[in-house]
């Protein structure tokens, strides 16, 4: 098994924690040894840091060729350490950089990526990985074909970084040499930028109206924002809503936007596309109104009313008066 | 500029969908259809890009005989010419097997730019356009948001994490895969509807595309589709809306106390 620890900013964030979770774990439910692999330039503390989890080796590739991430560049040194170790499995979190190279990875070996994986379980002597499809209407059960290496990367939350099994002594931390010419990198990634500084900041909401599709047309937002008035809410959104410009961008929620917290969360005519409940499901409890009693957002609410929003909300806002003057 | 546009056609977002009998897929009967919705916006790029640059755009769907519909949209609002990827040895790729079958119809063109959308409303791989990247030994750059093009070379600024972005330069040829959001699409215009009947449309099999059944053999396989446990336990409010309003309301004040 081998896990790729992806680092951001200069650090081992989240995603590289719950990617060694899932590693280890189905390393050890399938009787195999775990290494972890890391790319970048001057990455000697990082590789100490993850030498520190339970792991039977840390592999790093330094060169500054991958001081900047590229496509290019990360798939051309990460297949060179699997061609030097020849996993069975890569893992992956699934993350903005593994959807943009480990695709390219898996090809480059004519292989394939189960991408966007929930979790995993072993079935006879198969294993059988879990992901969504119909964005999230239903759930597939997926196996692949072929020989390894298999490459596999996790949803944000499928594991949890506190269930890492740290190693009672460190791991040996081996380098790799790898080849790579600056001619075989042929983006060019300047920095990193925000656009306008948010104006918004719903981390801090405590409740939070949202709409979604449901929503159907601008005028009706008119609704929503009578309903968060009534409960002293934020009005949040589902990207689609910021897309056609309904809303601005920092009132999205979700992988691509803003990560809430409330006590109260309300979403209205939103299906719940993983890509948004990564950015809500740590809200205490939630109130989902949608027309479709299959929708994704019903997995994960507290309440749920499988119904029309234009029926509902009016009633809904008038009972909310009533409560809040007794 | 020689635009290529990988355009799919999956089940509409309203139609309703049940999975089949056998738990291999969803049933079929009934379901309405439409291209897939990044795909839209990839397609709008692209035209945008020919009405700026010149060239031509290229729409390559992989698909049934009812995708012929998708490009039949894509031809009225302006694409030039489509390839129709239609076979029974098509049927059930993974994204390998398809990214396969499409990159063997684009070699042939020998486009400047491919464009495709982020992922598909239906596998959700969001991986066919950079594996069609490799096949083709092309740069990429994925969920993009914006484009800035010269005949030779590409700024593009992508999406990252949490609200961060990020220009990227890129020679050209390349591929990109577009974010959801990044242009307004044009509708079809009557004109345009009449003007596809005469565009040109290529059926391509595999046996055109010289493709080895071996090459598309799927490498992941889907062995059953079903609805997901529920992981909350949602409890479910029903009656009139005015009753659902006063208990729902009820439950917020007295049972989460979060009102």
């Amino acid at each position: 098994m081998l896990v790729y620890a992806e680092h951001q900013e200069g650090r081992l964030a989240r995603p590289a924690w719950e990617a060694v979770a899932a590693a280890q774990q189905l390393a050890t439910e399938l009787g195999l040894t775990c290494a972890g692999a890391i790319l970048g330039d001057n990455i000697g503390a990082l590789a100490g840091e993850l030498a520190g989890a339970h792991l039977a080796e840390v592999l790093t590739v330094e060169s500054p060729q991958l001081a900047q991430y590229t496509p290019d560049g990360y798939s051309l040194a990460l297949r060179q350490v699997i061609e030097a170790r020849q996993p069975r499995f890569v893992i992956f979190s699934h993350t903005y950089q593994a959807r943009d190279f480990a695709p390219k990875l898996a090809a480059s070996l004519d292989r394939a990526l189960v991408g966007d994986s929930l979790g995993y379980r072993l079935e006879g002597g198969r294993t059988i990985f879990i992901r969504q499809v119909f964005q999230g209407k239903f759930s597939a059960d997926v196996e692949f074909r072929g020989e390894p290496p298999y490459f596999v990367s996790f949803q944000a939350g499928a594991f949890r970084e506190d269930s890492v099994h740290r190693g009672s002594g460190r791991a040996k931390v081996t380098p790799i040499e790898v080849n790579l010419s600056p001619q075989g990198i042929r983006t060019r990634p300047q920095e990193k930028f925000r656009e306008a500084r948010q104006a918004v900041d719903l981390s801090q909401a405590e409740i939070i109206v949202a709409v979604g599709r449901g929503i159907r047309k601008p005028e009706n937002l008119e609704l929503a924002r009578k309903l968060a008035d009534v409960l002293g809410a934020e009005i949040g959104a589902s990207r689609p809503i910021c897309d056609n410009g309904w809303l601005s961008m920092d009132r999205q929620i979700g992988s691509s936007g803003q990560t809430v917290a409330p006590r109260l969360y309300i979403a209205l005519g939103i299906s719940g596309a993983i890509q948004h409940q990564v950015g809500m499901k740590g809200s205490r409890t939630v109130v989902a109104i949608n027309k479709d009693r299959e929708a994704p957002i019903f997995d994960i609410a507290s309440y749920g009313i499988a119904g029309d929003l234009f029926e509902v909300v009016p009633p809904l806002i008038e009972e909310i008066k009533k409560a809040k003057s007794k | 500029m020689k635009i290529v546009i990988c355009l799919k056609q999956v089940p509409s977002r309203d139609t309703f969908l049940k999975v089949n009998a056998a738990s291999t897929w969803i049933e079929e009967a009934d379901v309405t259809y439409e291209v897939n919705e990044p795909d839209v916006y990839a397609l709008e790029e692209g035209l945008r890009l020919r009405e700026k640059l010149g060239g031509e755009v290229i729409v390559c769907t992989l698909g049934p005989a009812r995708a012929g519909q998708a490009i039949k949209e894509a031809l009225a609002k302006g694409a030039d010419r489509a390839l129709h990827l239609d076979d029974a040895a098509f049927a059930n790729l993974d994204a390998h097997g398809t990214a396969r079958a499409l990159a063997a119809a684009i070699r042939r063109e020998n486009p400047d730019l491919v464009l495709a959308g982020l992922q598909s409303d239906d596998f959700g791989f969001a991986q066919t356009g950079v594996i069609v990247a490799e096949m083709l030994d092309l740069a990429h750059a994925t969920i993009v948001m914006e484009i800035q093009a010269e005949r030779d070379h590409l700024k593009v600024k992508r999406e990252l994490e949490g609200g961060w972005l990020q220009w990227i330069e890129m020679p050209l040829p390349a591929v990109l895969t577009i974010q959801s959001g990044i242009n307004k699409p044009r509708y079809a215009t009557l004109k345009g509807i009449m003007a596809a009947k005469n565009k040109p449309l290529q059926k391509l099999s595999a046996q055109d595309l010289g493709l080895d059944p071996e090459a598309l053999k799927p490498r992941q396989v889907m062995t059953r589709v079903y609805v997901p446990e529920k992981i909350a336990q949602t409890e479910f409010i029903e009656g009139s809306p005015g009753e659902i309003a006063a208990r729902l309301v009820d439950k917020l004040k007295n049972e989460a106390r979060v009102i």
